[in-house]
């Protein structure tokens, strides 16, 4: 096949478009940074690509909650030729390709009811919302990988350390059906854990007070990935706070960083599935 | 008539999640107030002008507004809540940003395909809903000492009986007149005109205004051209803000003359910037010339400083201040600082660059503070956590990651607060063939305004900063700062810039329009500006206004009449306001008019080069000082406990962590940041230097760091302004930086900013009586500046100076200290071989580097013991060349495991400092040649301490040679054991991280 094609959208205070790219170029994928109005203009096509990112960042500043601006411009707005976005979304997905937001990307997913969509309609059912701290904070956590295999991001990932960067993240869910709905499909395909690598409420290894420690979503296609921390900003060995410890321990350490196990993890699945 | 307005509340959902936002004012209630309040439920409320049926408002409150999974929302009634009957709103006063609001604004756009222009239709306000009755007071004391200012807010409370009162409606009475000023007046008159319209221009400045006015030429000039003779309002105004302090650093351009009463010396100083600034840029840029290594592109001509990265980018950086408005509003006053700055290297040359990183100093008064405030002052601690927050929003929501800083206490900071802030960037080298850094203009090009909106905002904020904060103040000097609009903005001009339709730009900060088209206007030679096409907030202000305004988020970008039509298309689809608002001349005149009638016309050379010299006087006279007996001070009875005084430095205001400052800034967005500000297994090692990548795909990258050392000027202002020069270079090293070499062609990029913040240093025998003593510090401190930087051949590309400092009220005056940061960059060959401050392993062997003396002057140990002593650190520049030398070496063949430079709490704190990361100890034994107290405690600059594997400790001796002493090793216990002749200090490094990790907490309780 031809090369793996990733949209990263940006525009309206998103800023983690840079290393989302830069994720996807390392993976061995072509990256494309468009400016959202440009979808809506119609000069980029989403079917001109594989995977769709909508990267962390401070869309509208966060203001009337994190990421909701922003799906509320998801939710409504059309394109140039009158279609729905949404519908744009719905065939991209019909078409069997993925979707990945992280951090704002991930709120704004939540609250557009991409994510977790238990009930297959696209109706909000859970949200991230203040921290228990009440404050944005910047912090290296364990996440482990809990999913039962569908998503094809997390393929082969268990154990990794991650930054977490946010004042909203941490998971609420609506109402105890859903809570049920997301355990019995494992949905929570990424979680806090502490010391023990067991899912923990205790800050800061949870640094939000997350609903089953939750740190990411996916929907029941596994097409649709949301977390709240950052791949992209573990591209490289020596992003990790404790790098020269890490290459001491071990000289022959790989320089590449663990978060980009996801992007190549995503690029390979779509090169595999598409040949 | 009232307009009828709709109200939509949103709360928070009960029973539900916690509360955080009640939670938080529920403590800070319990604190202020002295008892618990009974819980608080936290909402919104939003006023909406524009009208809406009722479904669209029910639909927009429900889905627009709120979070149906965590919130509760209400259109047009106000749910009242009988389990929470009392409330307080916070909203915005009229012309405040309300960031929220429009943001409501742009959704309610997207849903039901409208279009607003960005004009405030919609207002947010903040609720907060009691259980308990608060009284008017209580309300009062929460509200304007936790949740709002005065200046900016405003307060509605009591028994919620669903219905708001207020909006911030914005009413002016429109007066447009163009008022002619005479100047024909007596000295003291001119003098009473320039305090009564703040214009901050001396009795010499506004004679050579009156002087103008007086020139035949002029006179007939104004006279062709149908204008009064006396100057226009808007041109008083224009002068003004040209001449002000903050725009063409009079002081610093003074003729001084400088006496020496110890030395006996007695000199004339032609311009401390010409002499010892440039002057020092000028010589280094030889040398650099020489050793054919010179990558200097632009300095001191431009809004930051340009050296070359590369055939393909150049580095841009600048550091300023914001300490007037932080200390009036901080959060405001924060983030405006940190939003202008970027705006600096956004606007150099053709401008467009990507913002690479932001790095912040701060100085307060102690959180501690318990003296009684005076009137208009805030608690330090208020000050700090508002500064903090400020920086927070700037930052994080720009997307620049904040890599590293400094925070220094001194009871001196608490009038005014000193918040540098800086930014690097990185320019492409060029647009479609050309210097990327050249600012270039024609007549005929036109001006184009792009961003925010004006208002009042920050009238008078370029005079009003060189001025002292008394009860004057105008109140629209506070602003608050909109990141988002700014980030649209960027994102516009750095994509517009690619496509090479903008000529140049530049930042509209300190004087608005009137500093940036007139400062524009020399490069062609004149302008013509048509103010009534200003895009306003609201209407009703006055020509002058629309000109000086300050608002925020705006740049002034220069583009050719052909490509106007394609910079306006790319700004509607980036939705970026942007309007023309002018053309570039050659006239030789600054003209601006409003709807058609000329309202200020003024030769540029008399705007630019009238401005008359300061003269000033600078006295130094050496102060009595002597070094203490510790063993007598009151704090030590018992003699000197090392292991105690260890402990206490750990907790020491100006050493202890900053982790929570830290942690709530982004300093990892971009994903290119390889040495943040704490490091280790634990991520609580503090760093040096901060050190960063430049792209995703190479090892090349820059070190960041910042020296500051102003308790040190207490004793010798020399001495200060060269130790904090060469802390800043030592944390560069540290990290593995290398120095400029004059026997190296291949030498990496230095790129240096001064920034100066002083008390008044004008001489005035009732007011300030040691004036001339602060501007011989003065003096001495660009002499160090000057001297550092030729040595090492390192350059300053840009700078900053605040000269007012002080704060009065009450008739107390509270002056900062002459207080100089140095913030320098450096490049960094290959970031892989970055060296952090942690130990890495147990039985690495540990090295101080650099010599130790008797200098305890001024240090943090002295402060424990309320005593400031004699012997400052002193830089030996020679020495501390060499051993920079070595310690590259070192770096380059990593044979370093860790190294952290040696500063406040002398080699005890960087020991302890290194153990933080993981869980590893020390054991270390001192030598004999100076008493233990000195060795550990004394802050001798230009020293690093350094772990080494054992296997390569033959090869570190053999470079390090005689600069380097063997003080023990590391281990796996977790303790910090030191042996001397007489006696041993042992301490569980747990202890010491306790006691670090505390000291601001402690603070921050009180």
């Amino acid at each position: 096949m031809s090369a793996v094609r990733a949209i990263v959208l940006t525009g309206f205070g998103i800023n983690c478009e840079e290393e989302m790219a830069a994720a996807y170029r390392l993976a061995g994928a072509e990256a494309d940074i468009v400016h959202l109005n440009d979808v809506f203009l119609e000069k980029v096509r989403l079917d001109d690509y594989h995977v769709l990112n909508f990267p962390g960042g401070f869309s509208f500043g966060d203001d009337l909650g994190s990421g909701k601006v922003l799906s509320n411009k998801l939710h409504y707005r059309r394109l140039a030729s009158g279609r729905r976005f949404l519908d744009e979304i719905e065939r991209f997905l019909g078409d069997g390709k993925y979707i990945l937001g992280i951090c704002n990307g991930f709120q704004a997913l939540v609250k557009m009811g991409l994510l977790p969509n238990t009930s297959g309609t696209g109706t909000q059912e859970v949200s991230l919302t203040h921290n228990d701290s009440g404050h944005f904070e910047d912090r290296w956590v364990r996440a482990k990988v809990t999913g039962d295999g569908r998503c094809p991001f997390l393929s082969g990932l268990d154990l990794i350390d991650l930054p977490v960067r946010h004042g909203e993240g941490k998971l609420v869910i609506a109402t105890p059906e859903v809570r049920e709905q997301i355990l019995a499909e494992r949905l929570n395909c990424l979680t806090y854990v502490g010391q023990d690598h067991a899912p923990t409420a205790e800050y800061p290894q949870n640094p939000n007070g997350s609903a089953l420690a939750c740190a990411g979503l996916c929907d029941p296609t596994g097409q649709i990935l949301g977390m709240m921390p950052h791949p992209e900003a573990y591209l490289s060995l020596y992003n990790h706070p404790d790098w020269g410890r890490k290459r001491r321990l071990d000289p022959d350490l790989s320089e590449d960083g663990e978060g980009l196990l996801f992007f190549k993890n995503i690029v390979t699945h779509i090169k595999e599935t598409e040949s | 008539m009232a307009h009828r307005v709709s109200r939509i509340q949103v709360l928070h959902k009960r029973p539900g999640t916690p509360d955080v936002m009640g939670l938080q004012v529920e403590r800070d209630a319990e604190r202020l107030l002295g008892r618990p309040p009974g819980p608080v439920r936290s909402g919104k409320i939003y006023t909406i002008l524009p009208t809406l049926t009722p479904a669209q408002l029910d639909e927009f409150a429900t889905r627009g507004l709120s979070d149906s999974v965590t919130q509760e929302a209400y259109a047009d009634r106000l749910h009242v809540d009988p389990d929470f009957p009392y409330y307080l709103l916070v909203s915005k006063l009229p012309g405040v940003t309300d960031d929220e609001g429009i943001s409501a604004q742009r959704t309610l756009c997207d849903m039901f395909s409208l279009q607003f222009d960005t004009t405030q239709q919609i207002f947010s306000s903040d609720l907060f809903l009691f259980s308990t009755p608060l009284s008017d007071q209580e309300f009062e004391r929460l509200g304007f000492e936790s949740l709002a200012n005065p200046l900016i807010h405003h307060l509605e409370h009591g028994q919620f009986r669903g219905r708001v009162e207020y909006w911030p409606e914005v009413r002016i009475e429109a007066d447009l007149t163009n008022e002619a000023v005479s100047l024909e007046l007596g000295d003291e008159e001119l003098l009473a005109l320039s305090r009564e319209r703040v214009l901050s221009l001396n009795l010499a400045e506004m004679k050579a205004v009156r002087d103008y006015y007086r020139r035949p030429s002029v006179r007939q000039q104004r006279q062709a051209m149908g204008l009064p003779a006396n100057p226009l309002d808007t041109e008083l105004e224009i002068f003004a803000q040209t001449w002000s302090e903050h725009c063409k650093h009079k002081e610093f351009r003074a003729l001084i003359s400088y006496e020496d009463t110890a030395t006996g010396e007695v000199v004339e100083i032609d311009s401390l910037f010409d002499t010892f600034i440039r002057g020092a840029t000028r010589e280094v840029a030889q040398s650099l010339d020489a050793a054919g290594s010179n990558r200097l592109l632009k300095v001191f001509s431009d809004n930051a400083g340009v050296v070359r990265i590369d055939s393909e980018r150049v580095f841009v950086f600048k550091v300023e201040t914001h300490n007037s408005p932080s200390a009036l509003d901080p959060y405001g006053g924060a983030i405006t600082g940190i939003l202008g700055n970027n705006r600096d290297p956004l606007g150099t040359g053709r401008g467009g660059g990507r913002l690479l990183f932001n790095t912040n100093v701060l100085c307060f008064g102690s959180p501690n503070h318990d003296k009684p405030l005076l009137s208009n002052q805030l608690h330090p601690a208020r000050v700090f956590e508002g500064v903090q927050k400020g920086i927070e929003d700037g930052g994080n929501k720009s997307g620049v990651p904040t890599v590293n800083g400094a925070i220094i206490f001194d009871e001196r900071y608490a009038g005014k607060p000193l918040v540098y802030c800086g930014t690097g960037s990185i320019m492409p080298a060029s647009y479609h063939g050309l210097n990327s850094w050249d600012k270039e203009i024609a007549p005929g090009d036109r001006i184009l305004m792009a961003g925010g909106r004006v208002g009042k905002d920050g009238i008078h904020g370029a005079t009003f900063s060189s001025l002292e904060i008394d009860r004057h103040s105008p109140k629209s000097a506070v602003q608050i700062g909109s990141p988002i609009t700014q980030k649209l903005m960027s994102d516009f001009l750095e994509q517009a810039c690619a496509m090479g339709i903008i000529k140049c730009s530049t930042d509209n900060g300190a004087g608005g329009l009137s500093s940036s088209v007139g400062e524009l206007a020399l490069l062609s030679g004149g302008a013509e500006v048509h103010l009534e096409r200003v895009p306003l907030k609201y209407s009703g202000l006055k020509p002058w206004e629309i000109f000086v305004s300050e608002s925020q988020e705006r740049m002034t970008l220069v583009v050719t009449p052909d490509q106007v039509d394609a910079v306006m298309a790319l700004a509607r689809d980036r939705e970026v306001e942007i309007t023309d608002i002018g053309r570039f001349t050659d006239s030789g005149h600054l003209s601006v008019l409003f709807d058609g009638e000329v309202v200020a016309h003024l030769e540029l050379e008399m705007l630019h080069e009238g401005v008359p010299q300061k003269r000033m006087r600078a006295r130094f006279e050496q102060p009595a000082l002597a070094e203490p007996v510790l063993t007598e001070a009151p704090g030590a009875p018992r003699g000197l406990d090392l292991g105690e005084c260890w402990l206490s430095l750990m907790e020491a205001l100006n050493i202890c962590s900053r982790e929570w400052v830290i942690r709530r800034y982004d300093h990892e967005v971009k994903g290119k940041t390889v040495v943040k500000p704490l490091m280790g297994r634990r991520g609580l090692a503090p760093q040096d230097a901060a050190v960063m990548r430049l792209d995703h795909h190479s090892y090349r990258g820059v070190a960041i760091s910042n020296g500051i050392c102003p308790r040190y000027g207490d004793l010798d202002a020399y001495e200060m302004s060269a130790g904090a020069f060469d802390e800043a270079v030592r944390q560069i090293v540290s990290v593995g930086g290398r120095v400029p070499s004059m026997e190296r062609a291949d030498n990496p990029f230095w790129s240096a900013c001064d920034n100066f913040c002083l008390p008044d240093s004008e001489y005035d025998p009732a007011g300030n009586p040691d004036g001339m003593l602060k501007l011989a510090k003065l003096v001495q401190i660009c002499r160090a500046l000057y001297d550092m930087s030729t040595f090492f051949k390192i350059p300053m590309t840009s700078g900053k100076d605040s000269m007012k400092n002080d704060f009065r009220a009450d008739g107390v005056k509270i002056s900062v200290p002459p207080t100089i940061l140095y913030s320098m960059v450096a490049e960094i060959e290959d970031v892989r071989r970055a060296v952090t401050s942690d130990f890495k392993a147990p039985g690495d062997i540990i090295y101080l580097m650099g010599e130790t003396y008797d200098e305890l002057g001024a240090s943090e140990l002295y402060r424990l013991f309320d005593t400031l002593g004699a012997n400052v650190p002193k830089v030996r520049k020679e020495q501390a060349l060499d051993l920079y030398r070595r310690m590259e070496q070192l770096t380059s063949r990593g044979l370093l495991q860790s190294s952290h430079d040696l500063s406040d709490g002398g080699l005890a704190v960087a020991l302890a400092e290194c153990t933080f990361g993981t869980e590893l100890g020390f054991e270390i034994a001192l030598g004999e040649t100076l008493p233990p107290h000195v060795q550990l405690f004394s802050e001798s600059h230009s020293r690093f301490v350094v772990s080494v594997a054992p296997g390569d400790s033959a090869a570190f001796e053999t470079v390090a040679g005689t600069r380097a002493v063997r003080l023990g090793t590391t281990s796996a216990t977790p303790k910090a054991i030191v042996s001397f002749d007489g006696g041993h200090i042992a301490l569980a490094t747990q202890d010491l991280l306790a006691r670090w990790n505390g000291g601001l907490e402690r603070g921050r309780d009180k």
